[in-house]
């Protein structure tokens, strides 16, 4: 940096011009294609979500120009806020466990004491492998009281279990289905993380006669504090976007699970039940700019840590 | 699928015979330059939006008889997922189809919207007559026809007469009668239930009609929406008590379970549209036998009174660019040589003349037991309660029922709890949309 900045300095005036011109342009050259793609792919759409709210579309009367009223009308809209509050439960409760179970995992194959490691490797990966419609169908299923499993439990024990899908327990059910998908995905995170710390760290511990324990807390967590920081600010992502599997799981809990579940299918029941294209756009700005600023917290507090 | 007879299909098409010289007739008089069997002669192409399997055949016969005619049939999706790809395509201006199956609740809000070509200027009012009074006053809104019937839905008592047979138990003529007949299936058997319910607009918004409630009065785009209404109110009063007494199995229509469940004796009665043998045909193969179809059950002792249960009407988009022919064949569809097409298909037929033909009412049912039931489908076609309206945002409305009277079914809080924060939710949301709801 600080080496660019002197020949400027020194060189004549139109030497600088033209050392400054060409660069910049060449540089666009190359960035060109990308930008693009970017401003059409992700910057278009976020604009025109941006302009369309701040109008109002009626069946009758058509559009007008409204300001920010849309933006007021969901600061003050109560089912926006239950579904917010529902996915931040959700998000409190869900993540630390899926997270723990990843961690445990990837420790557990990491510590070369386990038999049979590759077989767990893959087959706690694999149903990240399965599509989340598919795996929600299949979940759902199971927790049928009457045919499914539950069912099945309830009437082979003569138990009786509650049903998954009612209203007090569906987040519940719905946070098992996202954990048995991403528990996988998580673990191959840490785990490919833990891969990378040199052995000779281990070697050193040994000698010192550290523990398996002390190993794990002073040598492996410290060296994945990234992948954490990394699936974590995924999963916060993941649980404010939560849509597919309570989408799916409607149809089968149609009174459990509301229109305004979760803000994404608000967003999604506003548009498309309700046309009011306007109003679902300032709810998704609004979700967009709530996680991005949650995400970057969690980030800055991970960063700390490290630093 | 079986139904239909083979002398049936050539009554029908003899009827279709008469009733195309008919219009051909009336159409030579009005001419224009919208004429709709020139514009077949023509030729071109169209873009139909249709999930009712029935509708294929019918688009290939036409092709056959006008060989200029290339149709291109989609399925956009059934109901709900339609109507959103619907509303997409004509917010985006692009890929609108010339004609599109729209359910009779959803029609007025795509009427209201504009999106649909008034058919009174190609000829439709010439129609008057030809259909029952249920879909055909569901395809008018004001002055205009904005969609011809394809189907119609009066509704009828489909039940497991060998359940209550076993059971010893009278097939209810009464709604009185009917949660009496559920507290004794279910003490008789834990595992029956009278029928399933999880929350179906569809259901309670038809209970209601035959109730004589009248919640959505529409004028113009003056709302008035009254969910507390003597009709309704009975409706929420006799459904409760089923609800409260767990008499209802806990299970969503058209799901593996409610299949089963038809099949395996869960559930007792579907109280629906006529369009239903059909689907208990494809859908209940174990249930064949087993099930009977009788007369709604009446608010009143001796009355007969029905309402209707779905069906859809397909209509001309206005953006089509060639409605003259989207009409043909759509005439073609719904009142010509397409009707029996879709009766060999096992749909229930909206036209006033199928329903009234011997041989349609002497056909017996092979899955109902020989059960002439077109007889009991077709009276309750002539006894649908006249002068029900749907709301000019049914679709929306129904996609919040759950939300609020749903929560009767999953908590304690009761059918007309649920009405009434249902009101509240489409009083506001009519009047977000323009419309003075009251």
């Amino acid at each position: 940096m600080t080496q660019t900045a002197v020949p400027p300095a020194v060189a004549p005036a139109a030497a600088v011009r033209r050392r400054r011109a060409r660069p910049s342009w060449t540089g666009w050259g190359f960035v060109g294609p990308f930008m693009a793609v970017f401003a059409l792919v992700f910057l278009a759409p976020i604009a025109y979500s941006l302009w369309i709210s701040l109008f109002r579309t009626q069946l009758v009367g058509g559009t007008t120009f409204v300001g920010l009223e849309n933006y007021q009308r969901a600061l003050a809209d109560p089912q926006f806020w239950s579904a917010l509050g529902r996915v931040t439960v959700f998000l409190a409760v869900q993540v630390p466990v899926m997270l723990g179970i990843a961690l445990l995992v990837a420790l557990a194959l990491d510590s070369g004491r386990l038999y049979g490691r590759d077989f767990f490797r893959i087959s706690i990966f694999l149903p990240y492998a399965v599509p989340a419609v598919v795996a929600t169908l299949m979940w759902g299923f199971m927790y049928g009281t009457r045919f499914g499993l539950v069912g099945n439990i309830n009437e082979a024990f003569g138990v009786s279990l509650p049903n998954p899908l009612s209203p007090d327990l569906v987040l519940a059910a719905i946070g098992n289905i996202v954990t048995w998908e991403f528990v996988g995905y998580n673990m191959l995170i840490f785990y490919a993380a833990l891969r990378t710390v040199p052995t000779s760290l281990y070697e050193a511990a040994e000698i010192d006669g550290a523990g398996q324990w002390r190993v794990i807390t002073a040598i492996k967590l410290p060296a994945i504090r990234g992948a954490l920081v990394v699936a974590g600010i995924f999963s916060i992502i993941g649980s404010f976007q939560l849509f597919n599997e309570p989408s799916i799981l409607q149809s089968l809990a149609p009174n459990a699970i509301t229109t305004y579940f979760t803000p994404n299918l608000y967003a999604f029941s506003l548009s498309f039940s309700g046309q009011q294209y306007n109003y679902s756009a300032t709810v998704a700005l609004i979700m967009g700019v709530l996680t991005m600023v949650i995400a970057y917290v969690v980030q800055l507090r991970g960063m700390r840590k490290e630093a | 699928m079986t139904r239909t007879t083979r002398g049936a299909a050539f009554r029908g098409a003899a009827l279709v015979g008469t009733l195309a010289l008919t219009l051909a007739a009336c159409s030579g008089g009005g001419g224009g330059d919208v004429d709709p069997e020139a514009a077949a002669e023509e030729g071109g192409e169209l873009l139909v939006w249709a999930w009712d399997p029935t509708v294929e055949p019918i688009a290939e016969a036409y092709m056959e008889a006008n060989p200029g005619v290339t149709i291109d049939l989609v399925n956009a999706g059934t109901g709900n997922d339609q109507y959103t790809a619907l509303q997409n395509a004509i917010g985006a201006g692009s890929g609108v189809p010339d004609l599109a199956q729209i359910e009779y609740y959803a029609l007025p809000q795509f009427a209201i919207g504009e999106s649909l070509a008034d058919l009174t200027e190609l000829g439709a009012d010439e129609l008057d007559g030809t259909y029952t009074p249920g879909p055909w006053n569901a395809v008018q809104q004001g002055e205009g026809v904005y969609g011809l019937p394809l189907d119609s839905g009066p509704m009828a008592l489909f039940y497991n007469a060998e359940l209550f047979e076993q059971h010893g138990i009278a097939v209810p003529t009464t709604w009185d009668e009917y949660v009496a007949a559920a507290q004794a299936l279910h003490a008789a058997d834990p595992n029956a239930y009278i029928t399933a319910d999880t929350g179906d607009a569809g259901l309670a918004t038809s209970l209601m009609w035959q109730a004589g409630g009248r919640p959505f009065q529409v004028d113009g785009t003056d709302v008035t929406i009254d969910l507390a209404d003597e009709g309704s109110q009975a409706y929420a009063t006799m459904w409760q008590q089923l609800i409260t007494d767990d008499l209802v199995a806990p299970i969503s229509a058209w799901s593996d379970e409610w299949y089963q469940g038809l099949g395996n004796g869960t559930i007792a009665t579907l109280v629906t549209g006529a369009w239903m043998p059909g689907n208990f045909e494809s859908g209940v193969p174990e249930g064949a036998g087993k099930w009977r179809v009788a007369p709604m059950p009446q608010w009143g002792a001796g009355e007969s009174v029905t309402a209707e249960n779905g069906g859809s009407a397909m209509s001309v988009m206005e953006a089509s660019e060639n409605k003259a022919l989207a009409y043909d064949f759509l005439e073609f569809a719904s009142a010509g040589d397409g009707v029996a097409l879709r009766l060999e298909g096992g749909g229930f037929p909206a036209t006033v003349a199928d329903l009234e033909s011997e041989e349609y009412l002497a056909e017996e049912s092979e899955y109902f037991g020989g059960q002439k039931i077109n007889e009991v489908l077709s009276q309750a076609a002539t006894d649908v309660s006249e002068g029900w309206q749907y709301l000019p945002f049914q679709v929306y409305a129904n996609s919040v029922f759950n939300d609020t009277v749903g929560q009767a079914y999953v908590s304690s809080t009761t059918l007309t709890e649920g009405l009434s924060a249902w009101q509240q939710q489409l009083t506001t949301y009519g009047n977000d949309q323009g419309f003075t709801v009251e």
